[in-house]
């Protein structure tokens, strides 16, 4: 209430302003009818979203990313659920050890681990095809499948769990039926990051994707590399309003998990 | 990516110490009560073993194995004119960004914690760009910032320029964008630890006769610097290994560190391409390890060090 006067609105909306104002661009000129980029454009046109559904150049990598996030979801999840599930019961040394490795490509610059793997997975004739992929996307989606499952773990008061021990439900019930839908938000999120974090990724599909998997990043970095026409702009969109949309579903499951936890 | 680092004020791994706490309570026998743990956890510590963790360490192997087991690439950086030059751009250019990114985050952060009826708004426009991917945001300054762009454009219009400004590939494009993707790493560590402080702090600081700029500088200031420190080392790190966006917008000669590696992975010079990864990785763990001790770091990067 105090330091905003002397932090005069303006400035802020100015900063707001820079950090909005590019994706709002790149919306804007995804409508326009001119064949290069000009701002404001001369007249609306869905030119470019039809330049984009129309062509096969454009779909087969969509469908490729589509197709590699999918089964990176399904693979970092399952991995990275049962992970958390047991790293949260490991004595003190090992968790740290564990958690460490899970969690270090997250700190690890991204061209380093996509050189090692490029390096690894051309011996195994993994460059060039979407398995590749696949895996080297799970060991950068699970990072985040891992610390969303962790937090609803700990987030879940003990006494249930002990209370359907008690009440003569086995192990393995209490789990499926306690455990699992209490988690099943943290477990959501975690898949949510996993399938953005493949589908938004190019460093590793740089190196990975060779002529035989191209995901849709790089045809996008590729078609850069060439040209700018606003077929780019209307994908932008098209991912931006994706993303976006996912994200938004994230993060709303995870503030009503964290007021359920508080609560 | 690290949407998880940003959030991690209270990191997973202080939740799991109290789980463990509580399962060691467990009558049962030590072997047993461990092996189901490890058992859980092992496909995906195999998973990574192989796919990730043997993959990197084998290839930066190759920095003292390539063509003879030496460190003579090592030793061949201290002469190196390129690399130095690389080397010294890409930490300028993350000391750049990092101001900047203070610099722009800090009143947002401020602005966010301190406006109830704006906030949500202030959030979304936040969380827009965050959840935007790297490559969309770099085209998009690539549009702002051409020769024909809107930048140029508008200031052409308004008879600011006679000629349209060089701003794309220069080492300012660069600044900018980086900037602008990292702000929001920078912008939710501070609103955190600003969101932290006691309010009746301020309140009896006012009630003492501070003005309010006073109260800011001595009280509010002092107590938002974890969230600065924890906001700064995520920025500077991430900014570091930057790619993507310096390739895109940035000057041809003005190359980060992971241009260079790639460069060098396209010419299949993997020795030297493994000893850059070397030194950047190394660049990045140690200060990731030197600022690790000063309050708030503890808690950004919790969960990747404790």
């Amino acid at each position: 209430m105090t330091a905003t006067r002397f932090l005069p609105a303006a400035v802020v909306g100015l900063i707001l302003l820079f950090l909005a104002f590019p994706i709002v661009v790149v919306v804007v000129v995804s409508f326009s009818s001119a064949t290069y980029l000009t701002f404001p454009p001369p007249a609306f046109d869905l030119r470019w979203y039809s330049a984009y559904f129309g062509s096969e150049d454009w779909l087969r990598p969509t469908w490729l990313s589509l197709w590699v996030a999918a089964a990176t979801v399904v693979l970092a999840t399952l991995l990275g659920t049962l992970a958390a599930l047991g790293i949260a019961r490991l004595p003190r040394a090992l968790r740290i050890v564990a958690a460490g490795l899970i969690l270090s490509p997250l700190i690890v610059p991204v061209i380093v681990v996509a050189i090692g793997i490029y390096y690894a997975f051309s011996r195994y004739g993994l460059v060039g095809s979407p398995i590749g992929l696949v895996l080297a996307h799970t060991c950068l989606a699970v990072p985040f499948v891992v610390t969303s499952v962790s937090a609803s773990l700990a987030g879940i008061d003990p006494r249930l769990e002990q209370a359907a021990l008690s009440l003569g439900a086995t192990p393995g019930g209490t789990f499926f039926q306690v455990t699992l839908p209490l988690i099943r938000p943290g477990v959501l999120v975690g898949a949510l990051f996993a399938f953005i974090t493949s589908f938004d990724e190019l460093v590793v599909a740089l190196f990975l994707s060779g002529s035989g998997a191209v995901t849709l990043p790089r045809r996008m970095w590729d078609d850069l590399r060439f040209q700018i026409d606003p077929t780019i702009a209307a994908v932008s969109t098209l991912t931006i309003v994706l993303t976006v949309l996912l994200m938004g579903c994230a993060h709303l499951l995870r503030r009503r998990a964290e007021r359920i936890r508080t609560a | 990516m690290s949407e998880a680092v940003a959030h991690s004020e209270r990191g997973p791994l202080a939740r799991i110490r109290v789980m463990s706490g509580r399962d060691a309570r467990a009558p049962k026998d030590v072997a047993s009560r461990h092996a189901v743990p490890l058992l859980l956890a092992a496909p995906l510590l195999l998973f990574m073993l192989v796919f990730y963790a043997l993959p990197v360490a084998t290839m930066l192997m190759r920095s003292v194995s390539d063509p003879v087991w030496s460190l003579s690439h090592y030793a061949g950086l201290a002469d190196d004119a390129v690399f130095q030059k690389v080397f010294w751009n890409t930490l300028y250019t993350s000391v750049i960004v990092t101001l900047g990114a203070l610099l722009l985050g800090y009143p947002v952060a401020l602005a966010l914690v301190r406006t109830r009826r704006w906030a949500p708004l202030i959030l979304i426009l936040i969380l827009l760009p965050f959840w935007t991917s790297v490559l969309v945001r770099s085209y998009a300054w690539m549009v702002l910032m051409g020769r024909h762009g809107l930048i140029n454009e508008a200031l052409l219009a308004a008879g600011l320029l006679e000629r349209p400004l060089r701003i794309l590939n220069t080492p300012l494009a660069t600044q900018i964008a980086m900037v602008h993707i990292l702000l929001p790493y920078m912008i939710l560590p501070i609103a955190n630890a600003l969101r932290q402080i006691d309010p009746s702090l301020a309140r009896a600081a006012s009630g003492l006769g501070a003005t309010p700029f006073r109260t800011f500088r001595q009280v509010i200031l002092p107590l938002s610097m974890p969230g600065v420190a924890a906001g700064v080392l995520l920025v500077f790190v991430l900014a570091l290994g930057f790619y993507i966006t310096p390739a895109m917008v940035g000057g041809p000669r003005e190359i980060t560190l992971s241009m260079l590696i790639a460069q060098q992975v396209d010419q299949l010079n993997w020795g030297y391409a493994a000893t850059l990864s070397a030194v950047l990785l190394a660049t990045a763990l140690a200060i990731i390890a030197a600022c690790y001790r000063l309050p708030g770091i503890g808690n950004a990067f919790r969960m990747n060090t404790r």
